[in-house]
């Protein structure tokens, strides 16, 4: 099972044929491990191992942390009518194989319908965790008064959905691209927030590692689906000069990444509903048709690790049915 | 609740003018400025232009299992639905001749364009 990830999908997750059979081959087979894939990527090519393996070469005591996403709760159709159980099931997997992880981040779309009793579910079901919880508002769950009621609960250092925090020498930074999205156009994070970003950055070590945590891909994944931020770049290009960026993202409910410079992407599972692959299904709406059973091999949790002497951070993917 | 007292203005400017029409010109052209729909399936906006006489009331039908809406891409905006969960609909009745460009707030790649004229 070693190196089954291709280096050439792994630089060109944008293609809509030879490169998204590839990715398909490769969630396929982390199915049929039945668990984690250890991904550490060094001068820009990924490599995997399987998860027990690589713990054993992973030195101990450096910063962990676990990645959840789009969690829909509300959300009740097919393939998935109950989103409240899956949530749990991805917690319990965090509770399980959280060892010292520092914190749990949350990118968004907790919610399907930005409701008070949405967020309150998802809201007990993850403190079960038992981890501090950071979270980025994803589109579902701004779609009352401008995102008051997710702010006032979730995002509580941030009033508009943005904000930063150092933890043990790494520093993090939530952004906000779901809101005042224009016609015709992909993410937006707006000139405020970008403003904001470049003053967080200033003064900083080039040295210091930096984890970017939002909701849409910053980078552009699939433009017709509007998998992308159009000023994304923008804040990428503040971030060239770090040693160490990593760049988590949900949204589009399937694992895909990619390495630019210093800089890894990676795309999460969602705990509710999985997504097409792009240009491979009419819309980006939930894959329905899934067979019987199989629902939480397409779930996840990601956890994250920081492996001092690695320019990257490493990343491990376990599905829900691990 | 901004929003909800434009839209209730909007219907009302709507049906002055249908009761406007209604007596100029009879039954027969309030029946035919009536009605129009619009569905969403897999994030489209079907028709994705659509020519109607002033006066008539378009209906949107969410058939998606994903949330959307129906919001005015111009500024000021003429009208902005609420998020239309799966099988709910949103009307506006158009009294004012031109073009309006829309979109869905939360998927913006999806458009669409209403003519009345």
């Amino acid at each position: 099972m070693d190196d089954v990830y291709d280096h050439s999908a792994a630089q060109d997750t944008t293609g809509k044929e030879g490169n998204g059979m590839q990715r398909r081959g490769l969630l396929k087979c982390m199915v049929w491990a039945g668990t984690g894939v250890l991904w550490t990527v060094s001068g820009g090519v990924p490599r995997s191992q399987l998860i027990g393996t690589a713990e054993a070469a992973t030195p101990t005591g450096e910063l962990s942390f676990v990645q959840i996403s789009d969690s829909h709760i509300g959300f009740a159709n097919a393939p998935n009518t109950d989103t409240p159980g899956t949530l749990r099931d991805a917690i319990g997997i965090v509770a399980q194989q959280k060892g010292h992880a520092a914190l749990l981040l949350h990118t968004g779309d907790v919610s399907q319908l930005s409701r008070t009793v949405q967020f309150d579910t998802a809201e007990q079901i993850i403190k079960g965790a038992g981890l501090e919880t950071h979270y980025v508002p994803g589109e579902h769950d701004v779609l009352d008064e401008d995102g008051k009621g997710f702010f006032e609960r979730f995002t509580k250092g941030g009033s508009k959905g943005y904000y930063s925090f150092d933890q043990q020498g790494v520093h993090f930074i939530g952004l906000n691209n779901v809101q005042n999205l224009k016609a015709g156009g992909l993410g937006n994070l707006g000139q405020e927030q970008l403003e904001w970003l470049e003053k967080d950055l200033h003064g900083r070590a080039s040295s210091q590692p930096i984890v970017v945590f939002a909701h849409i891909p910053l980078w552009i994944v699939d433009k017709d689906w509007g998998w992308g931020t159009d000023d994304g770049a923008q804040a990428l290009s503040y971030l060239k000069r770090f040693g160490s960026v990593t760049v988590l993202n949900g949204h589009i409910h399937q694992i895909m990444q990619k390495v630019e410079g210093n800089v890894a992407f990676h795309t999460a599972l969602s705990t509710a509903f999985p997504q097409p692959a792009p240009g491979t299904a009419p819309s980006p709406g939930p894959i329905k048709d899934l067979p019987p059973g199989k629902l939480r091999s397409v779930l996840g949790v990601t956890s994250v690790k920081q492996v001092r002497g690695n320019a990257q951070l490493a990343i491990v993917d376990t599905t829900l049915a691990a | 609740m901004r929003r909800r007292n434009m839209l209730r203005g909007g219907l009302l400017l709507g049906a002055l003018l249908l009761a406007t029409l209604d007596l100029g010109s009879g039954v027969a052209s309030l029946a035919q400025a009536a009605d129009a729909s619009v569905n969403i399936d897999n994030f489209t906006f079907t028709p994705a232009t659509i020519t109607v006489a002033p006066g008539t009331k378009i209906t949107w039908n969410n058939r998606d299992d994903i949330p959307h809406t129906v919001t005015d891409a111009a500024d000021p905006r003429a009208f902005k639905s609420q998020p239309l969960d799966t099988g709910d609909a949103f009307s506006f009745v158009f009294g004012t001749p031109g073009t309006y460009h829309y979109f869905c707030s939360l998927h913006p790649h999806m458009q669409g364009t209403v003519v009345v004229k």
